[in-house]
């Protein structure tokens, strides 16, 4: 397959979308407007964890100009769940956030909304909202969860596990999942070298930076139509349509365009509270969020606590792997505990293995997924021991890895054997890289790290329409975040033997696209683009069958090639029919040619990725900055390069955040207090470099170009690669992130 | 509650709108003018997405009061292009492919061309420190910078 | 709230009646501090008295004396003022670190006082560079020194009515240099953690024959460290005199524990950043 020539694939053509994006003509959740539109306001509560008493709302609700209320009331509590691929979304949890019923569970928890002829109003009316609360103790970190005589967050909790496990009485826990391997015992005692840390995280934000907004207008039938900042139309539907107790028929769900998401505009906090305002009100209502309520309510990743175990022989070769994952929750069930536990251990070679990882609720928001979520956080664990033990052993930090790096017929510690995959190839790639060689000054120091993601395959439609004029429309039903609808086009393009210009790409409401799961999972150019090229495929048979009508022949005899349907061998009198000719014909020949396809696709075959960071690092304030950064990853096939190194500089951008000045910073009482951008510090233009990009093309074998998607295996190495070269530059080994400058001088200091 | 009647010059056309006292000039773009290519991030000054112009000075429109604009010249995104071209930025922001998501884009190129217009020789670091203004999650900036730096040349040699 | 008002007097004399006459109102400058606060809030006024149409507050005049800085000022055009910069780089640095290039459109000096963080960049620049403040009321006019002007965290000495107008800065005696530095765990847009202004004098020899020093973040307000000029003066700027003066300046300081640091952290930078800081100021100071 990596024999494959393309005309279209592979070229940088600007995006159909571009023009709008540039001149700010394009419309995203806020910009949105209708006629008597009212302005919806949440109110929040003050308080961690609470019992809630009474809401009185008499004062709001008579106020002037003030249309709607809303409590959890109105919103009673459904048993359900949305299936997402292999995880689901359990409605329950989700529509107690929406809006709190018995208890608030986070400080700025949802507990009332408002629609009012303006913003002010509607601030003032919520402010005339009286709850009482009876306060009860917050449980702030994994420690004070699992603490005996922990207050409790939700009476009913069960821990869950895999391997089954039973827990009686009041726990925390939610979940638990093991996974092992071999005889971990015997293999540490076959070590020459053990190595045994634990590593902390703090929460950190996806930090789109277009807050979560939404308009709902509801019809007095009941019928209502949502325009909403999305990763995924389809789930904003079917959870509103779940929570509210409506058929999906009845909601519309009209996705803009989407200022950023990475996984955290897959939940709902907004729109079926605007929905139900719009229906109480009869008018149209927008919901907004600060940027202070979006840290404080929507869904960071998980704090985690993870202890890890390595053991090699004097040659590098690991010879057993022992690990404890924590993962902070948040208010309700469900961190990326499990993905966690299979993405630990992906990248090596290990014959006896343990892992245990838990899902522990805390009374923070409920956190939601971003960017390969789980990784980051198992990845600076593992690769920071790594870079140990061959600091220890005096082995090379990318020969140690080569050494123990999994190859495809490798059993991944989650159980299936792994196809073509491209770790090998990536650390080869690095290791020849001029930056690696490149000579460091002394305030220099320099690190690498691996990491690995599944990417996801699930559902996607497509419909590829021909116009009469040999252009072609095509719909689907992702967002695009990052180039998607120009890859899209380029792949009907490239089928159809049509300039890229002459596609029109489309995203798709509920209505007019067939069912697509989320623009997530690093799943769109893979399955959505599969999807994509088998409905453009169809569109080529279609035509194929109106010229075999035309020549009077079968259509299997009639062939295609570089835009044009081929007549059978023998027949030296016709000449092929280009698209260009057949579609103009396509009334009189059978009528419109519309193709489509709705796949369900497994996983792609994972991602893994190498990185190498140069971290400056003042010894004297513990201040320090990126000056040089590489990323090399296997993408299967880079259909828009740009793009592609796109997401590679993105996700590395997002890591190094993360690994030098990121953290939610709580209070005693668990409020947020740098819940803002200019205290919740992400890198700004100049806190980076150029970011060199390497890709690696690995087919895979599941998709006609063999993409395997990108997207979010890039924030997997950073906060590693990061400490790595901390380590390297000081002598220190950091196993706590953020490495701020108070922390690094801490750690200086200590160490003499 | 009477309201201000704001006269004010926005992309060089006379423009008016009626606003509060408290009312940010960012406010009265999108919500009085449906101007909404300027665009809310933060509302605190610390994401550069609203970034306007107001009497040749780049400034955060959240944190600029709307009837600050009387008498004054404002200029927003939607006054970049001109009738039949984009500005250089514009261009090479596409062809860099420096948006992923686009929802910084208006703020950084009307920053950007703020940056070009009062140093057209600015160097890849002067770019970046003065673009730390403009918050960026999606590129990791590098597209974004290498646009910048490939307008500043462009708009150099229409000059010459 | 629909009902606060907005005011753009054009003269000096109309802004000192409209305070008066509203207590209540709320001074508008750049806004960068008061429409954060506003938007949190927590602050309401009844007006906001917007400051940017008085020619007195506006204006940056350089004579024989030095230098009148109108309070309104933003610091986009502080920086690019030749001579301003030429004469006190230090304090210019101070300027050009409130926060982005937006924000510099729109920040201003008598904000930066009037706000009275103790994170504040340029108050310790303007008090090692012997600022003065020129305020008028009701009753008329008075002149504090910027030291003076400060009395703690969101605390100055304006009496009721009384609004800062300028900041004068006197022309720095011969071979006479400022610099500014703050530790921001960034590379810009965040709050200063710890910041550190030295003025030196030097004589014909590269002795320092005067010195000021003061340090910001790590106290409720700037701190002029004596012990830290002492220990410059009659030095020749060695590496001896610098530690002592960074030791100085780390004793000084009282910082607090925070978001934004430790207050060891805070402490040990104070100093890191006093022994940089001179340096910086001795070579400028010796190129005059």
């Amino acid at each position: 397959m990596s024999e494959q020539t393309f005309t279209t694939v592979g070229t940088r053509p600007i995006r159909h979308d571009g023009v709008d994006k540039v001149t700010g003509r394009a419309n995203y959740g806020a910009d949105i407007s209708l006629p008597r539109m009212l302005h919806g306001v949440v109110l929040r509560s003050p308080h961690a964890h609470a019992r809630i008493l009474s809401i009185d709302t008499t004062r709001a609700r008579s106020m002037p100009g003030v249309k709607a209320v809303v409590t959890g009331r109105d919103i009673p509590l459904v048993q359900a769940k949305l299936a997402m691929g292999e995880a689901a979304l359990d409605l329950r949890d989700m529509g107690d956030n929406l809006l709190a019923h018995d208890k608030a569970l986070y400080h700025g928890h949802a507990v009332a909304a408002v629609a009012a002829t303006s913003l002010d109003v509607a601030d003032q009316a919520a402010r005339q909202i009286v709850v009482t609360y009876e306060v009860l103790r917050p449980v702030l970190s994994i420690e004070q969860a699992t603490a005996r005589n922990a207050p409790i967050l939700h009476e009913g909790l069960k821990t869950i596990g895999r391997p089954t496990i039973e827990t009686k009485g009041p726990t925390n826990i939610a979940g638990k999942l093991e996974l092992k391997l071999g005889d971990v015992e015997r293999g540490f005692t076959e070590a020459d070298v053990v190595i045994e840390r634990e590593f902390r995280t703090p929460t950190v934000h996806q930090g789109y930076i277009e807050p979560h907004a939404c308009v709902a207008q509801t019809g007095e039938d009941g019928r209502a139509t949502v325009w909403t900042t999305t990763q995924g139309p389809f789930v904003v539907r079917d959870a509103c349509a779940g929570i509210l107790g409506m058929d999906a028929a009845r909601i519309k769900v009209i996705p803009t365009e989407i200022g950023g998401g990475f996984g955290g505009k897959i939940p709902v906090y907004l729109e079926p509270l605007a929905i139900v305002l719009s229906r109480k009100a009869q008018r149209p209502v927008k919901l907004v969020m600060s940027r202070e309520d979006d840290f404080r309510a929507s869904g960071p990743t998980s704090a985690t606590v993870i202890r890890m175990k390595l053991g090699a022989k004097r040659d590098g070769t690991l010879t057993a792997a022992s690990t404890s994952l924590w993962y902070e929750a948040g208010a309700y069930k469900g961190s990326p505990f499990g993905a966690g536990a299979m993405c630990v251990l992906a990248c090596y070679r290990i014959p006896n293995f343990f892992i245990e990882s838990y899902d522990v609720v805390v009374n923070k928001p409920k956190v939601a997924a971003y960017r390969a979520p789980g990784s980051p956080m198992a990845a600076f664990a593992i690769e920071s021991v790594m870079d140990e033990l061959a600091e220890t052993l005096a082995v090379d930090p990318i020969a140690i890895r080569l050494k123990n790096a999994v190859v495809e017929g490798d059993r991944a510690p989650y159980g299936p054997s792994y196809g073509p995959i491209g770790l090998k190839q990536v650390l080869v790639a690095a290791a020849a890289h001029p930056h690696w060689k490149a000579p460091l000054a002394d305030s220099q120091g320099r690190g690498v790290a691996c990491g690995f993601w599944f990417n996801a395959g699930m559902s996607s439609s497509a419909t590829v329409t021909l116009n009469a004029d040999g252009s072609a429309s095509l719909v689907t039903g992702n967002p695009d975040i990052g180039g998607t609808r120009v890859a899209q086009a380029m792949m009907v393009a490239e089928e159809l033997g049509i300039e890229v210009d002459r596609v029109r790409p489309c995203v798709g409401d509920t209505d007019s696209a067939g069912f697509t799961d989320v623009t997530g999972g690093s799943r769109v150019c893979y399955a959505t683009g599969a999807a994509v090229i088998q409905a453009a495929r169809d569109v080529k048979d279609q035509l194929r069958a109106r010229a075999a009508k035309i020549w009077d022949v079968q259509p299997d005899a009639v062939g295609w090639n570089n835009g044009c349907a081929l007549p059978p061998g023998a027949a030296a009198d016709r000449q092929p029919l280009s698209l260009t000719e057949l579609a103009p014909q396509m009334a009189k020949t059978g009528g419109p040619i519309v193709g489509r396809a709705a796949v369900n696709l497994p996983m792609a075959g994972p991602g893994f990725a190498i990185h190498i960071c140069d971290l400056e690092v003042d010894r004297g304030t513990g201040k320090s900055k990126v000056v040089r950064y590489t990323a090399l990853q296997d993408v299967g096939r880079a259909v828009h390069p740009g793009f592609v190194e796109g997401q590679m500089q993105g996700g590395a951008a997002q890591g190094i955040g993360w690994a030098l000045n990121e953290e939610y910073i709580f209070d005693e009482n668990g409020v947020m207090e740098n819940a803002g951008f200019l205290d919740y510090r992400m890198p700004v233009t100049s806190d980076l470099p150029m970011i060199d990009t390497v890709i690696v093309e690995v087919a895979n074998p599941l998709h006609p170009y063999g993409v395997r998607g990108v997207g979010e295996v890039p924030i997997v190495p950073p906060l590693a690669a990061v400490a790595n070269a901390m380590h390297a530059v000081t002598g220190v080994r950091f196993t706590r992130l953020p490495l701020s400058p108070p922390r690094v001088l801490e750690g200086l200091v200590a160490a003499g | 509650m009477s309201r201000i009647h704001v006269h004010t010059a926005i992309n060089g056309e006379p423009a008016e709108f009626l606003c509060d006292g408290h009312q940010t000039l960012l406010g009265a773009l999108r919500d009085e003018l449906g101007l909404t290519g300027t665009k809310e991030g933060c509302a605190t000054g610390d994401c550069g997405a609203c970034s306007v112009i107001v009497d040749g000075r780049l400034v955060p429109a959240c944190l600029v009061l709307a009837a600050e604009a009387e008498g004054r010249e404002i200029g927003t995104i939607e006054g970049v292009a001109t009738d039949d071209a984009l500005h250089p930025l514009q261009k090479q922001f596409l062809e860099h492919a420096a948006l992923q998501c686009g929802v910084c884009t208006p703020g950084f190129i009307v920053a950007a061309r703020a940056l070009l217009e009062a140093n057209p020789n600015a160097t890849e670091e002067e770019i970046r420190l003065g673009l730390a203004g403009n918050l960026c999650r999606c590129t990791g900036y590098d597209k974004i910078v290498r646009a910048v730096m490939d307008a500043a040349v462009e708009m150099r040699n229409a000059v010459r | 709230m629909s009902t606060i008002r907005y005011e753009a007097p054009t003269t000096l004399d109309q802004a000192v009646r409209l305070f008066s006459a509203n207590p209540n109102a709320s001074l508008l400058a750049g806004g960068t501090d008061l429409l954060v606060q506003f938007r949190a809030g927590l602050t309401q006024p009844s007006t906001f008295i917007d400051l940017k149409r008085i020619p007195d507050l506006t204006g940056i005049t350089l004579d024989g004396s030095g230098l009148r800085l109108g309070a309104a000022v933003p610091a986009w055009d502080i920086c690019r003022h030749q001579d301003v910069k030429r004469l006190w780089p230090g304090f210019v640095d101070a300027v050009g670190l409130i926060g982005s290039a937006q924000i510099q459109g729109r920040a201003t000096v008598g904000g930066n006082l009037c706000n009275a963080s103790p994170a504040a960049d340029t108050i310790a620049a303007l008090i090692v560079d012997r600022g003065q403040c020129v305020i008028v009321g009701p009753d008329g006019e008075r002149t504090v020194t910027v030291e003076e002007f400060c009395a703690g965290p969101g605390l100055t000495v304006l009496r009721p009515g009384e609004l800062l107008v300028a900041v004068r800065l006197p022309r720095p005696a011969p071979r006479t240099a400022d610099a500014y530095l703050r530790l921001i765990p960034r590379s810009e847009m965040d709050i200063a953690v710890a910041g550190a202004a030295v003025s030196l004098t030097l004589d014909a020899r590269g002795v320092c024959s005067a010195a000021r020093v003061a340090i910001a973040a790590v106290a409720p307000k700037a701190l002029l460290v004596a012990a830290a000029a002492e220990a410059l003066v009659g030095s020749s700027v060695d590496e001896q005199a610098l530690d002592r003066a960074a030791a100085a300046s780390s004793s000084a300081a009282r910082p607090i524990d925070d978001k934004r640091g430790t207050a060891a952290y805070r402490r040990t930078v104070a100093g890191v950043l006093t022994r940089r800081a001179a340096t910086i100021a001795a070579a400028r100071a010796k190129d005059r």
